[in-house]
Order: C-alpha cells, then structure tokens, then sequence
C-alpha cells in the first residue's frame, strides 16, 4: 500500500480512494459521480498530449483532467 | 391540473420516459445534460388531465450550474403532486443519493429503475419489491426505451397522484446537508437489495473504445467518420434533392401555370417566381437534412458525443475551453440553437460566453443546404465532398482562432469532469421521432421566414414598376450597388449579395432568395449560376455564407441566454469582421496565385 494521488496511476491501475481535496462544487459532482472515501477506482486509460483521464468508480466511467485527479489522494492497493 | 415532474441524475432516460408518457418529441441523446429547458405535455391519467414535465438532470439538489438552478428553482417555485425520479440503474449503487436527498424533501414519490434492459445485460439484478418496502416508496423497473415495464408504473403513477403531497420542507439546504445520514442509509437498502458484477460484462463499449479513444487513431478515425458522412451525403441525398426539385418544377408547369394563367402578370410573377420558386428550391433539400439529422441522433444516442469530449479536451484546454466545447461545436452542426442553450451546464460564466462566442462559427445545417447547392453546380461529383469537407475544417479552424484570441477575455479555471455513458443505439422509432421532428421545425421556419423572405425578395427585385425585373434600376439593384464596393473585393457580386443580406434571417432563404433572384428553379437555376460565376467566386461567397451572422433565431438565442447586448453585439461584429477578412484573404490570395 503506498499513498499518492489519482493523477499519478497508470492504466490498469487498481486503488482506493483516501480523500478529496476540492473546493465544494468540484467535491459535490465529485461524490454525486460515485467518488467517496473508501471506494475503489481504476485508472483506464490517459488520453494523449496530457489530456484528461478515464476512471471506473463502481459502475460509472467518468472523465477528468490531471489537475482535477491531483485532488484525489489514493492508496494503491 | 395535477402535476407530474419528471427529476434524476443526467443521462438516466427521463426524456425518453417524457416521450413515452406523453407521446412527444423531447430531444433525447446519449450526453449528460441533452436536457436543458423545462418542457412539459398533458395526458390524460386516471380520470383526469395530468401535466407532466420534463426537468434537466441534476447531480445533486444544490449544484451551481444553470441548468440545475432551473430544477431547484423550479421545484421551490412549483411543488409538483408527484415526484418522478428516474434512476440509472446501472449506475444505482451511486444515483440513490439523488434519491434519498429527494426523500428528505417529502415530496410524494414514485421511482423509476429505468435501463432495466442495460442492468440485466450487465448481471445487475434489483430487488424492486424489497427495496421498495426499505425506502417505503414505489419503485418499478422498466425500459423506457423498449417500454417493458411501463404498464405497472403507469398504474402505480396514477394512484399515487390520489394522494395530497406531503409538501415540501421550508429549509431545503439545512435538510440537504445531512450528508453522512444518506451515506449509511444508502449502504443499508443497497446492500439488501442490489447485486453488482464484480466486473461489469460490457465487453463491446471496451472493445469501441479501445479503438475510438486510441491514443493515436483516435483523431484520425474523427475525422475519416465525418469525410465519410459528406461523401454519403453527396451519394444519396443530392440525387433525392435534384429530383424532389425536377418533381417541383414539373408541378408548376404542368398544373400551377395554367391553373394561375387567368391572374394578373404581377400577381403570377409573385406567386410562381417568388413564392413558389423560392419556397420549392429551400424544400427540395428537407430530405438531405432528414438524412442529416438521422445520422446526427445516431451520433447523439450513440454517446460517442462524450468520447468527443474525451478525445479533444488537451486541445480545447489550450484554447481556454474544455472538451464539452466541442461537442456543443458538434451539436452546432445540426443547429446552432439548441448548442448555445447546451452551454448551461457549464458553472462559469466566462467558459460559457466563450464557447457561446464560438458556436455560431459552426457550420449548421441551414448553411449545409447553402453549400451542398454551390459545390453541386460549380465542382465534380469527385471534388464537391473535399470542398464540404473543406468548409467543415473552415469551420472549426475558425472556432480555434476565436477561442484563441478572446481566451484571455475570458479566463476562467472551470473543473472538467464528465460521465462516459456506455455505447447505446437509438430505436429505429426514436430516429423516425428526430426525422420528423427536423421536418416540422423546417416548415415552422419555412411559414415564419422564409416567405417572409422571398416575397421580399421578389418585391426588391420587382420596384418600382418601371424598372425592368432584376436590373440595377430596381431596389435590390440600388443596394447591390451601394454594397458593392465592401463585397467586390470579395468576388461577390449583387445578387449575391442581396441573398446574402436575407441570409441575416435564416440561411435557408439564400438559395431561396437566388431561385427568386434568377427567375429559375433546379437545374437551371445551379446551371445559370455554374455558368456565371467561377469556382474562386463560389468558393469565397461560401466562406463568407460559412462565418457571417448565422441567423436571427441565433442572434435572439445568444442575447437571451448570454443576457448582455454587449456580449451579443461582440459575436455580430466579430463574425461580420471575420467573414469579410477570411473571404477577402481567399480571394485575393486565390487571384493572386492566378485561379
């Protein structure tokens, strides 16, 4: 178990998330996409030229950039 | 009346569920936030009217985007008698947040599994009856999309509506922050009631995408999908279209000249030269864009609309936008209305008057019919899609220069997180609904505008009476001519011009308003003006026709949804600045190079 955050996962990538730290409307869509404490996530892939990322949380694939998946501090497991 | 109100995460199916209910044609796609106005349709239930409405979808009851100030506003300002909630249910082990904090506001509740078909391909299975008694509200599985389930939940919808509502709690955002209580009451009916594949078994949307979003084949494949499009388009629409416009003229020489030929000449002129050419010509292309707009709600249902997002946001990043830009760029070409009024689901106003600035630069389908018209009368069969294919990157070359030059305006630090929804396709009844809802949106715009528009063309170019028709002594010569010194240097000339300047409207009149113009419908009318102008001209006319003010229903859209006469006199001038100065480079440069 090593902590980091999300933006630093390669795809295929398996861990769970620690916390999240954004500023309230970025954290509200956050957690109503299905990100919270606890969960796992599962780095997809990365689009090219430091594009964003596709992530699996539960059921639902979600996209973000870098920068927003720097907020995220997660446990690979 | 009783009220219904249809509420859910984006993307759940609640217009799909509205159109089933109500028989109507929301517009519905595979794309987080298709939905941003209210609509509503009365049905008849039980034994009374019901009004039913369609709200956007909201991730949560206190988000901060437009589009979901709409919903709580609407729900302060309107308690509905019944509560809809439409769930994902794929995605239901986080959409029941939704859910619960609708519980706490003690509206009268009726919930909706929608998707049930996708679950069950998926291996997710539902215990409708216990979760039921858990959250002690109705819930039912169905496909709104397929319609199994319906029946039941229109049943229980009905006997819901007998009972008052509970009315709605005064302090919604006190009661909306007991975060940690929904947490654990979600876990709780979850874990009775909900099983999960430990992978979901969606192997076709991995396959897609490992292909559509390839880190290297990904744009290029974009791109050969859009060429391929033109191509089509040139295969079987333009044929329909010269012949739906053969059958036009043969209708006017075989039935309205003799049945008109007892009028007075002024009077036929104007309803067979003005009216009908002009009405005809714009007709003849109704199945080119029924085609279009087929093509177009296969892309929208697909959900290769947020693998757009995906795979051009590192661009729009750079260009102060996000990939949610694009796809409203995307959606533009359909019609640039329903783009702008996509925007409202971005929370900063700076990115949204910014992508606002760029939508009109997207080549609609109104302007579609304009140059699908000029490649077919002045280039090969072979060179007439390149040339669409041409204007297209015209299109979006020009977005990015605006984007590029006004993003410092425009600062804004707007996070970018998007749902990717699984592929989907639409019914063959959702896309014969699209089709149909294209053709009547065209006649509504045909009756208000584009009559309007010939027969004004048709007196400009007809006064004063002592003015032989069409020369430079009548109106439309006289302004032709007094424009003729800002359009020469463009290579367009006075009947273009005068079309052009009813273009201001709606694109759609410019052929109509040639058709008038020339006195000549169809072919003749492409060949007189194959004959008269050479492809350099053309070509710089389409440009012009491609970035120039794209039409009044814009013009109002831009106003009311930016609210800022500024900011709307911004995108007049700035697409007026920027056709004159693309089409000049063009043409001089063209002629400078000796074409």
């Amino acid at each position: 178990m090593s902590a980091t955050t999300l933006a630093t996962l390669h795809p295929g990538d398996i861990a769970t998330i620690v916390s999240i730290h954004a500023e309230e409307a970025l954290h509200l869509r956050l957690l109503a996409l299905g990100f919270r404490t606890g969960k796992q996530i599962e780095m997809i892939r990365k689009a090219s030229f430091s594009g964003p990322l596709q992530v699996r949380v539960g059921t639902t694939d979600v996209m973000l950039r870098r920068s927003e998946a720097a907020k995220i501090k997660v446990s690979k497991t | 009346m009783k009220r219904i109100a249809l509420l859910g995460m984006p993307n759940t199916g609640k217009s799909t569920l509205f159109n089933r209910m109500t028989g109507g044609a929301a517009r519905v796609g595979n794309w987080p936030g298709i939905t941003v106005e209210l609509l509503s349709g009365k049905i008849l239930l039980g034994d009374g009217m019901v009004e039913i409405i369609d709200l956007p979808g909201i991730y949560d009851l206190h988000g901060f985007s437009d589009d979901e100030q709409v919903v709580r506003h609407f729900l302060h300002d309107n308690v509905p008698d019944l509560a809809l909630v439409i769930v994902n249910t794929t995605q239901i082990e986080r959409q029941m947040s939704l859910l619960l904090q609708l519980k706490q506001l003690d509206l009268n509740i009726v919930v909706i599994l929608n998707m049930a078909d996708e679950a069950k391909k998926f291996g997710i299975t539902v215990d409708a009856d216990k979760m039921s008694a858990l959250l002690e509200m109705p819930i039912f599985l169905l496909s709104a999309k397929y319609g199994s389930g319906y029946p039941e939940a229109l049943q229980a919808i009905t006997k819901a509506l007998r009972y008052p509502t509970p009315g709605m709690a005064e302090h919604l955002r006190s009661q909306l922050e007991q975060d940690e209580h929904i947490e654990t009451e979600m876990a709780r009916v979850l874990k009775h009631t909900v099983q999960v594949p430990a992978r979901l078994s969606d192997n076709l949307t991995e396959r897609l995408d490992s292909v559509i979003l390839h880190p290297w084949l990904g744009l290029p494949i974009f791109f050969a999908v859009m060429y391929l499009l033109f191509q089509g388009i040139f295969i079987f629409g333009q044929p329909l279209q010269t012949g739906i416009a053969a059958a036009f003229t043969w209708l006017r020489e075989t039935a309205l000249v003799p049945l008109l030929g007892s009028l007075p000449q002024a009077m036929q002129g104007l309803l067979l030269d003005g009216i009908y050419n002009g009405v005809a010509t714009v007709a003849a292309f109704v199945p080119i864009i029924v085609l279009f707009f087929l093509f177009m709600a296969m892309v929208e249902d697909s959900g290769y609309l947020s693998r757009a997002a995906f795979l051009m946001d590192a661009l729009m990043a750079r260009l102060g936008l996000d990939g949610r830009g694009f796809v409203m760029l995307l959606m533009g070409f359909g019609c640039n209305v329903p783009a702008l009024m996509g925007t409202r689901v971005m929370r900063s106003r700076a990115m949204r008057l910014l992508t606002m600035l760029v939508i009109p630069l997207s080549l609609c389908s109104a302007r579609l019919q304009v140059f699908i018209f000029f490649t077919a009368a002045l280039f090969s069969p072979k060179a007439a899609p390149v040339v669409l294919f041409s204007l297209y990157m015209f299109s979006f070359a020009t977005a990015i220069i605006t984007a590029l030059i006004f993003k410092n305006r425009f600062r804004n630090t707007e996070p970018f997180v998007l749902e990717l929804p699984p592929y989907r396709f639409p019914t063959l009844r959702q896309m014969v609904l699209r089709g149909w809802v294209e053709v009547r949106h065209f006649l509504r715009r045909a009756t208000k505008f584009i009559v309007a528009g010939v027969v004004m063309v048709w007196l400009l170019t007809h006064l004063p009476p002592s003015a032989a028709p069409a020369s430079a002594d009548t109106f439309a010569g006289v302004i032709g001519g007094a424009l003729h010194p800002f359009f020469a240097p463009l290579g367009i000339n006075e009947q273009l011009t005068i079309a052009l300047i009813f273009g201001f409207i709606a694109k759609e009149i410019v052929i109509g308003a040639l058709a008038v113009i020339y006195s000549l419908s169809g072919d003749a009318l492409s060949g007189a003006i194959g004959h008269q102008l050479d492809w350099v001209q053309a070509y710089s006319f389409m440009l012009f026709t491609l970035l120039y003010t794209p039409c009044l229903a814009t013009v109002a859209t831009l106003q009311s949804e930016s609210k800022q006469l500024k900011f709307t006199a911004l995108s007049l001038g700035w697409s007026l600045g920027l056709a004159w100065l693309v089409s000049f480079a063009f043409y001089q440069g063209a002629r400078a190079l000796g074409y």
